[in-house]
């Protein structure tokens, strides 16, 4: 049984600069990945080499066990599903409606697709925000939206670059909880919240920007003195309820 | 996919109703005076009066002639504004007009005849075009360009210098011609249809218009998801590069046909398309058949007041394009 995607000798560049160099680590089908690294340290890079979207510059991706260059773009939009934080909202057009962009490659014929955008709505507490135009919503709101839209896509891989970055408390542990409960889905979603990383994640990949890496279950990852060494700043852990909390020294 | 506004298909209706309204003005009106029932008799086939003579040979092509062009362009600035994500965008201001103009007038400067002209100003915009291509092929055409934000900047900056060095061509050109010259080049540079006289070519250009548009509606639910942002549509399974293309080639080919037929009618590409999103928004299934036929209807009402009003002194088609134009858009600007 070959990993859901993986990762071979994989180089990342920037002109000069190589910010992943040779990474190599396996994504189990059902595993959820938090990505982790300080700003500029390629996560957002990274998924979308994962996605299919950016070439390697050596080694290579490989999804379900086959180069992700060689996949088709149809058969790749199945399999894999992105979530950026970079969306679009050129024209005035409903949550629904954006939602079921995600059923492009249907064109028409998809009796599912109403039914998967409305759910993925509801799990993502956007029910209200149906019939509402994007345009008009919060970046929080916009951004579940979008989660929502790559959900209703249905396909076993999700890629989610800063899932949470917009959300308040609340939607903060709704949505890391929504994809958690997906017990079908592979993710990997990049953060910057210890904490919340520690919550939602089976496994981490640690990248220091600087081409080194780390990539394994989260309880051999996520470690204070790993995290202070990736993050350049004292980070400490304490232990509640059964708990670690994580938090950053130098702020208190 | 976004759902049509309701009222879409109640505008794009009252739209064809209106360019065939403009299209038998069109035949109704001119120095000539022709009462409905013969213009419907001359039509029927009837070649039996002067009248059938004027309606049949000139007023029927250059009424066909201006619907092609308008509709040509206005598909062109359409598909040119939502490939490049930039209302601005249109043939014009991508400098393919402009080089389809300057190959026409170095035809013309040669003592070229007129069908010299047409040949050299559709291989002028194919060429300006394959330019531009070569000049922001990287920006286009690789699937690195598809997370650079900033790259249809980079192709509409080239477009704009290609244009501007077409028009200190024209200038330098305009300045250079003899009086005799310098009328025929002028009217050509603001658009003229009235060498617009053969049948044949106004029909060649009307369906090379349904041939584009079909192919671009083909295209419509992948542009509408590039257009919320190029790594989106490719992970949703949108073939990128493979739209963009086929969509830059329509409107290469729109443009050179248009220009070809009746020389650098200006304003059409851009005007026709915001005018219709303005009224229908930017759903591109509902935007690219509505351009058309605004833009078809507004060359084609642009054209019959530019050979009546002044009459028996024919004014420049492009600058009645813009005169009705830039009024309208204002009027729909302030109400949006």
């Amino acid at each position: 049984m070959s990993a859901a995607i993986a990762c071979r000798d994989l180089c990342l560049r920037a002109g000069a600069r190589e910010f992943v160099s040779r990474l190599s680590f396996e994504v189990g089908a059902g595993e959820r990945w938090a990505v982790l690294g300080p700003n500029g340290a390629g996560k957002t890079t990274l998924l979308l080499a994962l996605a299919g979207v950016r070439r390697a510059d050596a080694g290579r991706v490989e999804l379900a066990g086959r180069a992700i260059g060689e996949w088709r773009i149809d058969a790749l939009a199945q399999r894999r599903a992105l979530v950026t934080d970079r969306w679009i909202d050129p024209f005035a057009s409903t949550a629904l409606d954006t939602v079921l962009t995600a059923r492009y490659r249907y064109d028409g014929a998809d009796a599912e697709g109403e039914r998967l955008a409305r759910e993925a709505l509801v799990a993502f507490d956007c029910a209200e925000l149906a019939a509402r135009d994007v345009r008009t919503l919060s970046r929080g709101e916009r951004q579940r939206v979008a989660i929502a839209t790559a959900i209703a896509q249905a396909t076993p891989l999700v890629l989610l670059d800063e899932p949470i970055a917009h959300q308040d408390p609340r939607h903060q542990a709704l949505v890391l909880a929504r994809l958690a409960q997906l017990a079908d889905r592979t993710l990997i979603a990049s953060m910057h919240d210890v904490n919340a990383a520690a919550a939602f994640a089976t496994h981490a990949l640690l990248l220091s920007g600087r081409g080194a890496w780390r990539a394994g279950p989260a309880c051999e990852t996520l470690r204070a003195e790993l995290l202070s060494e990736l993050f350049a700043t004292r980070i400490e852990v304490v232990r509640l309820d059964g708990r670690s909390l994580f938090y950053v020294a130098d702020m208190h | 996919m976004p759902s049509r506004a309701p009222r879409s298909p109640v505008v794009l209706l009252a739209l064809a109703a209106a360019a065939a309204g403009g299209l038998v003005a069109a035949l109704l009106v001119g120095s000539v005076d022709a009462p409905a029932a013969d213009v419907l008799g001359a039509l029927a086939g009837g070649r039996t009066s002067p009248l059938a003579t004027v309606v049949l040979d000139l007023r029927l092509p250059r009424a066909l002639a201006a619907f092609a062009v308008g509709g040509l362009l206005a598909l062109a600035g359409a598909i040119l504004q939502a490939l490049l994500r930039n209302p601005l965008a249109d043939p014009y201001v991508l400098g393919i007009s402009g080089g389809a103009a300057v190959a026409a007038l170095a035809a013309l400067a040669a003592g070229a005849g007129v069908a010299a002209m047409q040949a050299a100003s559709a291989a002028g915009a194919l060429a300006t075009l394959a330019l531009l291509f070569v000049l922001a092929r990287r920006a286009l055409f690789t699937r690195d360009a598809l997370h650079g934000e900033s790259s249809t900047t980079g192709v509409l900056l080239t477009g704009v210098m290609v244009a501007a060095f077409a028009a200190a061509i024209l200038s330098l050109a305009l300045t250079l011609a003899t009086d005799a010259q310098l009328r025929t080049m002028v009217f050509w540079l603001l658009g003229d249809l009235a060498g617009a006289t053969d049948l044949r070519l106004a029909l060649v250009a009307l369906a090379l218009l349904a041939l584009g548009l079909a192919v671009a509606l083909r295209l419509a639910r992948a542009l509408n998801l590039m257009l919320r942002g190029d790594v989106l549509a490719f992970t949703q399974g949108v073939d990128v590069e493979r739209t963009r293309r086929a969509l830059v080639l329509v409107a290469a080919i729109a443009t050179g046909a248009a220009v070809t037929l009746a020389g650098a009618v200006g304003f059409v590409g851009f005007v026709a398309p915001h005018l219709v999103r303005l009224v229908l928004g930017n759903d591109q299934r509902v935007l690219l058949p509505g351009a058309a036929l605004a833009g078809g209807l507004l060359v084609v009402v642009a054209d019959t007041a530019a050979r009546t009003v002044a009459s028996p002194v024919q004014l420049p088609v492009g600058v009645l394009t813009a005169l009705i134009g830039v009024p309208a858009f204002l009027w729909l600007l302030r109400r949006a």
